[in-house]
């Protein structure tokens, strides 16, 4: 029990600690080129991409944060813009339920193999 | 007249299915236990007819007969012959006449290789897969039929997608094909084993080779499209969470977990309604991604031409399909005494399942959501790498972590395994001595890259112990080893990749962190059917003092016109290099994406392993363990 | 305990199914005609004549604004233009051009074949500006009122029903 509880610590400490060397291509990769079909910013070679691509420089230039540019161009372009789908009202349902789905499988799983311990005993 | 031919080869072939299934049915209730030579001959008859559409539509594509709506959409007479060939199935109506080749080939294969005793199983197995080839069958002719004529016969077609013609493309979907599409002959044999009683471990002898050899193909169909997505589609990544590679994974998961439990139903009857369920479910996952990927609801670089009438009947046979079969299971399932002992084999068959469950609960989530909130709210989100990567990156490490020490436990012991052991002292070694080398600071992928490498160390060991004890079950062994190596060079590769994209004019270089990369010259130059515009580029590496020469295009096709931009990619053994150019219009400027990407190689090679696990086990049949 | 089960799930798998169904049917396009209500951005802007500066802030001093995003390669655009040149004529509309990514001279010979409906004449050769007013492609014409709220966001050509539409809220 106590390994599985280490562990079960460790991968949420973990995902607290995630840390990326290139802002820049980070944000770029964060970004879908609108007039591509599934393309990120950093990959498209549509004028749209090479704009937002400058634009982007410029904001780094400027000094805004990561999360500043996000919002500065989820505000002009809607959310569909940002691959990561920030936390928001519309968004709590896909970034809960799966782990909500993990602790219901565990639990069920849990039931089964008590059911049968307790019929051996 | 090839296209009258093919409807009339089609409809017969849809005829004879028809038949088969009445025959089926007169024949269950005849007692005694030999299928009648009739049902051969009928079913030998049925495969002879729709190879013969196949093989019909395939030869509209290699003599260019446009009058043909479906060749005339997709081919073109300047297309080198490998790629007309493989444009038979790389679009709607011709990928679903294969999918419907590969639902007879292999009813046809049930049918006459398959040794179980259980005359009723059998026929029911029949009755089901019939029923899927009939309503397949039926959508295609009524609703997406390749042969459909047009007139007048156009001299010349539209072509085929410049990013289409790659081979890895080509072999990509007969790959995926037989795998998911294969999936139905377990889909039904689940079905028809509830209904005829068919006992556990009886069960579990005659599906395993078939959930095998579909794991296996589904596996190398995923590799290939990665690898197509590689090389040819230039952003230098090999798998985007895209939905379309989503729908390819989901049936995967499911695949993977109904192969490890129907390993345990060979020994013991724990797992028989886990069996049928995922033998059900998989194939019905392989539905859903062919209605995501082909009803238009789904935005994505990879998607077929959108017609909503064809997702109406996807839907539509997916709802018939899986209430029908709720209603089979919960009217025919056995009641079973299960008795799993914690920490038995079962026991940890049970946590995979419940983590590849999560698994395509998390993908599906992803994929769904989207759809979802547009439809019912009407707000637009974007659902890409980012999620999925930060949700499911911290559950490897539990997953690799009993992968690792999960096959440790015997079958029916409930004995717990000492935790710390050499094994486990060896590999944090090793890691210990990698990460003063990499410097990666990283919590989430130190422990992923130990996990890995435990799981890679022990696999040896157990290698080693099974040689000596001459019991080897080395299909777990190179499958499990091949994971802890992809997930190790994923990770690798993640921290080590090295990408710039800047603008530079012919003449220029640009310094990048070692290297030294300079735009020698341009040059026009031409292909079969494009003409293109070529970057000769000099990189120079500044620690090893190698040079090396790449050079990407800028490709115009003129049927259908396109443009694309095609990666210049040197694969070497440790280290691919990429570069790929575009042009910023109205300027000489050019935008240079230069890319570093250390262990490729390695990391469709772990790929490799994980399915050989899988050939290795369907070859093992005889033995017994 | 069974029967539970299978209730919840026909539930569950009827939602999932009706929404599939539903979805079907729904598949706008994305655009960006919803954002609606914003205020745009207080931003320094380039004229074209010359090198002077224009502050969007100065929009409030004008009842109803029209920014319309142009350039002379744009097809769609030549066609929207006598809608612009109409709509110029009211009074309580002032027009303000912005020229995307577009050659000077090229430019300035459109407007002299097809009329100036700009009060005011914006360039962005680079096209960065226009980012800030959500555009991501030509033409695009936004609605503001003296408050700089985004009242109308026409994507793509201003046909007769969007001149119309127009005209009613600016009567206000």
């Amino acid at each position: 029990m106590k390994k599985i509880f280490f562990i079960l610590i460790l991968i949420f400490i973990s995902t607290k600690l995630v840390a990326e060397a290139n802002t820049k291509d980070k944000i770029l990769k964060n970004l879908r080129c609108l007039v591509c079909q599934g393309q990120t910013i950093s990959d498209s070679n549509s004028d749209f991409a090479n704009i937002i691509r400058s634009v982007v420089d410029d904001k780094i230039q400027e000094g805004l944060t990561e999360k500043e540019i996000y919002k500065f161009l989820s505000e002009k372009y809607g959310d569909w813009i940002l691959f990561n789908p920030p936390l928001k009202n519309n968004s709590y349902i896909l970034w809960f339920l799966p782990y909500l789905l993990f602790v219901l499988g565990g639990a069920i799983l849990y039931l089964m193999i008590k059911k049968t311990l307790i019929e051996k005993k | 007249m090839l296209s009258n031919l093919g409807i009339i080869s089609s409809s017969t072939s849809l005829l004879i299915s028809l038949f088969l299934i009445y025959l089926s049915f007169v024949e269950l209730k005849i007692s005694g236990n030999q299928i009648p030579k009739k049902i051969y001959k009928f079913s030998l008859a049925q495969l002879i007819f729709s190879s013969l559409s196949f093989l019909i539509l395939l030869i509209g594509y290699v003599f260019s007969d446009f009058s043909m709506i479906n060749v005339y959409e997709n081919s073109h007479t300047t297309k080198p012959l490998f790629y007309k060939i493989s444009g038979t199935w790389g679009n709607h109506e011709g990928s679903l006449l294969l999918w419907i080749n590969i639902l007879v080939i292999f009813s046809f294969l049930f049918l006459i290789l398959n040794k179980n005793k259980n005359k009723n199983f059998k026929i029911f197995t029949l009755i089901f897969q019939n029923l899927l080839i009939s309503i397949f069958f039926i959508f295609l002719l009524t609703n997406s039929n390749p042969f459909s004529p047009v007139f007048p016969v156009p001299d010349e077609g539209l072509g085929l997608n410049p990013i289409l013609q790659d081979p890895a493309l080509a072999i990509h979907p007969p790959l995926l094909y037989v795998g998911f599409v294969g999936s139905s002959i377990y889909f039904s044999a689940a079905l028809a084993a509830l209904i005829s009683k068919v006992e556990a471990k009886s069960l579990a002898t005659t599906l395993k080779p078939w959930i095998s050899i579909s794991w296996f193909f589904q596996t190398t169909g995923i590799l290939a499209g990665s690898i197509w997505a590689y090389y040819e589609l230039g952003w230098g990544g090999y798998w985007f969470w895209d939905p379309v590679e989503n729908s390819s994974l989901m049936p995967w998961f499911l695949m993977t977990a109904l192969l490890h439990s129907v390993l345990v139903l060979e020994r013991r009857m724990g797992l028989y309604s886990w069996v049928i369920i995922l033998s059900i479910l998989t194939f019905t996952m392989s539905v859903v991604g062919t209605f995501l990927v082909r009803s238009g609801i789904l935005n994505s670089v990879h998607t077929f031409a959108n017609d909503p009438s064809r997702g109406l009947f996807i839907l539509t046979f997916l709802v018939l399909m899986v209430f029908s079969s709720i209603f089979i299971f919960f009217k025919y399932t056995p009641s079973e005494k299960k008795n799993y002992r914690i920490f038995s084999k079962e026991f940890f068959i049970l946590i995979n399942n419940w983590f590849m469950t999560f698994f395509l609960a998390v993908v599906l989530i992803g994929t769904l959501y989207p759809v979802f909130l547009d439809t019912l709210i009407g707000e637009k989100i974007s659902v890409g790498p980012p999620y999925y990567n930060f949700v499911l990156a911290p559950f490897l490490i539990p997953l690799l972590f009993l992968m690792t020490s999960g096959p440790k436990h015997k079958w029916v012991s409930s004995e717990t395994k000492k935790f710390f052991d050499i094994i486990l002292f060896l590999s944090s070694l090793l890691f210990l001595i990698i990460f003063f080398v990499i410097k990666e600071n990283n919590l989430l992928i130190n422990l992923i890259l130990l996990f890995s490498i435990y799981l890679i160390i022990q696999t040896i060991f157990d290698f080693y112990e099974n040689l000596k004890n001459r019991n080897i079950n080395l299909s777990r062994i190179i499958s499990h080893f091949g994971f802890g190596l992809l997930i190790f060079f994923i990770s690798i590769n993640h921290i080590f990749s090295v990408e710039s994209n800047f603008n530079v004019r012919v003449g220029e270089k640009k310094d990048i962190k070692n290297y030294v990369i300079k735009f020698k010259n341009l040059e026009t130059s031409s292909g079969n059917n494009y003409k293109s515009v070529v970057g000769y580029f000099e990189i120079l590496n500044k620690k090893k003092l190698t040079k090396e020469n790449l050079k990407p295009e800028i490709r115009v096709y003129n049927h259908p016109k396109t443009i694309t931009y095609e990666a210049s990619i040197n694969s070497n053994l440790f280290s691919d290099t990429y570069l790929t150019m575009s042009n910023i219009s109205n300027s000489d400027i050019f935008n240079i994406k230069f890319q570093k990407k250390p262990f490729m190689n390695f990391i469709w090679f772990s790929v490799l392993l994980v399915s050989l696990g899988g050939i290795i086990n369907f070859f093992n049949r005889k033995k017994q363990i | 305990m069974k029967k539970i089960n299978l209730i919840i799930i026909f539930i569950f798998l009827i939602f999932i199914f009706t929404t599939l169904y539903l979805s079907l049917d729904n598949r706008k396009i994305y655009n960006t005609e919803d954002i609606v209500g914003q205020k745009i951005d207080e931003v320094e802007l380039t004229l074209f004549n010359n090198n002077k500066t224009f502050n969007t802030k100065e929009i409030s001093n004008y009842k109803f604004t029209l920014i319309n995003f142009w350039a002379s390669w744009c097809g769609p655009c030549r066609k929207e233009h006598k809608n612009l040149i109409k709509l110029s004529k009211n009074k309580n509309l002032k027009i303000i051009g912005v020229n995307f990514k577009d050659n000077k001279t090229q430019a300035k010979e459109f407007l002299k074949e097809m009329g100036d409906p700009f009060f005011i004449l914006i360039k962005d050769p680079k096209g960065k500006q226009s980012v800030n007013f959500g555009v991501y492609g030509i033409p695009e014409t936004i609605l503001v009122n003296e408050n700089l709220e985004i009242l109308k966001k026409y994507i793509g050509p201003l046909g007769l029903k969007d001149v119309n539409e127009i005209r009613k809220i600016i009567k206000k």
